[in-house]
């Protein structure tokens, strides 16, 4: 007697989850989107392989990251680039090129250009990477992407000052990862892609391990980001975060 | 005979001096017009091939497609090789590599941090070999307006306008903040040897002049470049003769298949130049056509009046038996004579003219201070072989024109009605 209770007591719990899953809105997807990808403190190495219209380079760079507001990145390889500095504090981006000794404030349009030469502009890289906090969203369909099965949600800029006004995600049912993100400008036209072609698990949380960021105006295959390793909620001294480390 | 008519021309002013003033204003305006015309169409041709086009310019097939964007990223790689065939098969053509590019001049404070910056206008050429054809094809020397030449790679001119706006002198430093051949950021820090002024509207605004070594380091452009220029030993642009060499280079090199396979255009290929050209030699054509035209008219009508004025002394003559056909020929003579004293007369002062305004350029550079085209900005006449004869010939043709077409009126003199004329 208690076997058929114990099933269907599972069986309704399941369900209870299928239909609390389902019943998701699109800012709740986002939410356990942003849940996943944007830790508070996060140290990580990475490649970026950019595929140009001629050559192929990889850049090898280390991240301190803390919240959205702060990050700081320093270049490891190539040796043209080995020792360049990048930090964000909030709404502001510096560089420092140890050859020229100089410390640049990038600003205006230099903002959109290509960081290193890559498909990701130095705008990508300032970009609010919340989702939530720039974007409505709307589940507009279920796809499965290979062999993962996706919400489909469309997203549209509730700010103004944004570089993307609308997006559509893939994003995986059950590890909340956009698998692929199509990035649109004001009048609706695709300006770039992101594709996650893996996938790791560090601790409990789901984070892409490889992607392509493809700008459609650019010739080339696309930039590929490997993240070489990761570790979270690190604690990292906020002198990092200050001007006078970029010289250091 | 030729003595008497002579007499006649300088003793009677009215039949002379009228006609020798209009073929003489008409030749010289003419002469004028013509070497104005070549000195403007000349200057834009002269200054567009120094600093933009040369007489021929090498660049890989997809950066010559967009080559307005200075897109660096498809520059040809591999010059060295390039440039040493080019000079051992193409001996009678001046070659040099170039590099344009953009970017920002960023100028330090004393704790370099961004004191003044501005957008400029980049050209790397070879300015430090001593076999380099640049300081010739550019007259950078004389266009220094405070320094010196750079004498290492890094150091720069910038044009005289832009070193003020930038608040910058001559040993200060700079830094370029550009883009890679690759699209990435580039820095270099470069000193100012000196400011340069061109007379060039577009240039003097924000010109950085660099040497390619350098620009080559700074753009991650290691044995590349942009464009690779070839000027013709004289300096004189043949379209015919260009056109030859790019068809030649152009079977040799170019590939179908590769869009970084190098091609070769010739000036006129370039910046709308081969109207320019076209309208240069039609100009010439035109004004002198005018000229005969109006000059024709004028003294047609002149030679009209004349014959009214000198209908009793053609009466006589034809009464005295002369013939038609000599009278008429008499008069050509003397519409000869006057054509001839009018055009030495106008083409040697339409000559001074043009040569005062050939050595004394007239400053337009106000007009062209927002333009961005390649124009001198001082209006300059060039007098050539043809300033010579293109005034002293219609000048020579309109009186004859003019009085063959008067002179008609002889033949239609009844001269059984010639003695009741003279009666009356």
């Amino acid at each position: 007697m208690k076997k058929p209770v114990i099933f269907i007591c599972i069986a309704i719990l399941l369900c209870a989850n299928a239909a609390y899953a389902d019943s998701l809105s699109g800012r709740d997807i986002l939410i356990n989107v942003d849940k996943n990808l944007c830790p508070e403190d996060r140290v990580g190495v990475s490649s970026l392989i950019i595929n140009g219209a001629r050559a192929s380079r990889t850049v090898k760079c280390k991240s301190w990251a803390a919240g959205m507001d702060k990050a700081y990145t320093q270049y490891l390889a190539p040796p043209r680039e080995a020792g360049t500095k990048m930090l964000k504090l909030k709404d502001q981006l510096w560089t420092y090129d140890p050859t020229t000794d100089r410390t640049i404030l990038i600003a205006g349009h230099m903002l959109r250009q290509s960081m290193l030469g890559s498909d990701i502009s130095y705008e990508d890289f300032m970009q609010d990477s919340r989702l939530s906090s720039i974007y409505d969203a709307e589940v507009t369909g279920d796809e499965k992407l290979g062999d993962r099965p996706c919400y489909v949600l469309t997203l549209k800029a509730k700010v103004d000052d944004v570089a993307y006004h609308s997006r559509r995600l893939w994003v995986d049912r059950e590890r909340f990862i956009p698998l692929r993100q199509e990035l649109n400008g004001k009048s609706g036209v695709l300006l770039k892609t992101l594709t996650v072609n893996e996938v790791f698990k560090v601790g409990e949380r789901w984070y892409p391990k490889r992607m392509i960021y493809k700008d459609v105006s650019l010739e080339g295959s696309g930039t590929v980001i490997i993240i070489e390793s990761i570790d979270f909620n690190v604690r990292i001294p906020d002198s990092v975060f200050n001007k006078a480390s970029l010289k250091r | 005979m030729i003595a008497f008519l002579l007499k006649g021309l300088v003793r009677d002013r009215t039949r002379s001096l009228f006609p020798i003033l209009i073929v003489c204003a008409g030749s010289c305006l003419t002469v004028f017009l013509y070497s104005w015309m070549q000195g403007i169409m000349g200057d834009m041709v002269a200054v567009n091939a120094r600093f933009d086009t040369g007489h021929v310019k090498i660049s890989t097939k997809a950066y010559a497609a967009i080559a307005d964007e200075m897109p660096n990223d498809l520059a040809y790689l591999g010059v060295e090789k390039l440039l040493a065939r080019l000079r051992s098969e193409y001996k009678n053509v001046i070659w040099t590599a170039r590099i344009r590019f953009g970017g920002i001049l960023d100028v330090p404070d004393n704790k370099g941090e961004t004191r003044n910056q501005g957008p400029a206008i980049g050209m790397a050429i070879d300015l430090l070999s001593p076999s380099s054809p640049e300081k010739f094809v550019l007259n950078i020397e004389r266009v220094i307006v405070q320094g010196r030449m750079p004498s290492r790679k890094d150091e720069i001119l910038i044009s005289e306008g832009f070193a003020r706006s930038l608040g910058v002198k001559p040993g200060d430093r700079v830094t370029l903040i550009g883009s890679t051949m690759y699209g990435a950021m580039a820095l270099y820090n470069f000193t100012i040897a000196g400011t340069i002024r061109f007379g060039i509207a577009t240039l003097d605004r924000e010109a950085m002049i660099a040497d390619i070594s350098a620009v080559q380091e700074a753009l991650d452009m290691k044995d590349g470049a942009g464009e690779i220029l070839g000027y013709s030993q004289d300096m004189v642009y043949s379209d015919e003769a260009m056109k030859r060499l790019a068809s030649r280079f152009n079977q040799q090199f170019s590939r179908s298949d590769d869009r970084f396979s190098p091609c070769m255009i010739t000036l006129s290929d370039q910046n709308g130049l081969s109207d320019i050209l076209t309208r240069s030699k039609a100009v010439g054509a035109i004004i002198v056509l005018v000229f005969v035209f109006v000059m024709s008219v004028v003294l047609w009508n002149s030679g009209l009046m004349n014959n009214i004025r000198r209908y009793g002394e053609i009466g006589l003559r034809l009464a005295l038996g002369e013939p038609r056909g000599t009278l008429y020929a008499r008069m050509i003579f003397e519409s000869f004579t006057i054509g001839l004293v009018g055009s030495i007369l106008g083409t040697a002062l339409g000559l001074a003219f043009s040569f005062y305004l050939q050595n004394k350029g007239i400053d337009i550079s106000s007009m062209f201070q927002k333009s961005s085209m390649l124009i001198s900005g001082e209006m300059r006449a060039r007098i050539t072989a043809v300033s010579f004869y293109i005034g002293f010939l219609p000048g020579l043709a309109a009186p004859v024109a003019g009085a063959m077409a008067a002179g008609l009126g002889i033949y239609q003199r009844q001269t059984a009605q010639l003695f009741k004329e003279l009666e009356t």
